[in-house]
């Protein structure tokens, strides 16, 4: 079953994120939609697509229940960056 | 075939989203023979409605009237960047279609966009793009002049 939760644990375990967000924007949606924040070290080096396809993967399972999904992709360094702005 | 030739100029054509009945969870009707040759040849003929031109969208509803926020937002970046002239399919309106472009490009949701027959992602990676100017550039070697970019001229 696709939860916030659940899906916060998924990232965390593999992709090895150090914040993770999961918002439920179901309300806003006639159906289970989810708007994700994940920072992990893994996304260096990668461009935005290939991030949202580490991401994509690793909820492929959720996925097919969902029915919007919106992905924030950052790395630890850009993470700090926004937060200090 | 010829069916599936049929609805791809409809999507080609698209004007009013029309929403084809379906199973309550929203998936086509379950898989025959038929049904998986049909779904390869529609492999077939997204590779060939990428590469026609040169920005293309799937999406819900048109241009002219997008049927959800994101396909909506896609919309107005592109509008923003005057980029009007691209190909638009509406998957509402064939949910082979629906379902085979998430096939195809290996993703999972609607809208998506493909610049030069490659795939480039969902609205979240457009508006990143958009907002940290590599939508721009990638516009730029499409051929395509950003609006952005004579709107910033006039402004100097």
């Amino acid at each position: 079953m696709a939860t916030a939760d659940h899906i916060k644990e998924k990232l965390i375990k593999e992709l090895a994120a150090v914040h993770v967000d999961v918002e439920d924007t179901s309300p806003n949606r006639c159906a289970a939609s989810f708007k994700v924040l994940v920072v992990s070290p893994q996304f260096e080096g990668k461009a935005l697509l290939q991030r949202h396809r580490m991401v994509n993967t690793c909820l492929a399972e959720e996925l097919k229940e969902i029915h919007a999904f919106e992905q924030k992709t950052l790395t630890p360094e850009q993470w700090e960056k926004q937060m200090s702005q | 075939m010829n069916s599936l030739l049929r609805s791809t100029a409809r999507c080609l054509r698209s004007g009013a989203a029309v929403c084809l009945p379906r199973q309550a969870d929203g998936r086509a009707w379950p898989a025959s023979a038929r049904f998986l040759c049909a779904a390869a040849d529609l492999q077939k003929d997204l590779s060939e409605m990428v590469k026609k031109d040169k920005v293309v969208v799937f999406m819900k509803g048109t241009p002219a009237q997008p049927m959800c926020g994101f396909s909506n937002a896609v919309v107005q970046i592109l509008r923003m960047h005057g980029v009007d002239n691209y190909a638009a399919y509406n998957v509402l309106e064939d949910q082979d279609l629906r379902q085979g472009v998430k096939v195809f490009s290996n993703w999972p949701t609607i809208p998506q966009v493909y610049f030069n027959g490659e795939f480039v992602g969902g609205c979240d990676i457009l508006l990143q793009m958009h907002q940290n100017g590599d939508l721009v550039e990638e516009l730029k070697k499409l051929g395509i002049q950003s609006a952005l970019l004579d709107a910033e001229k006039e402004s100097k």
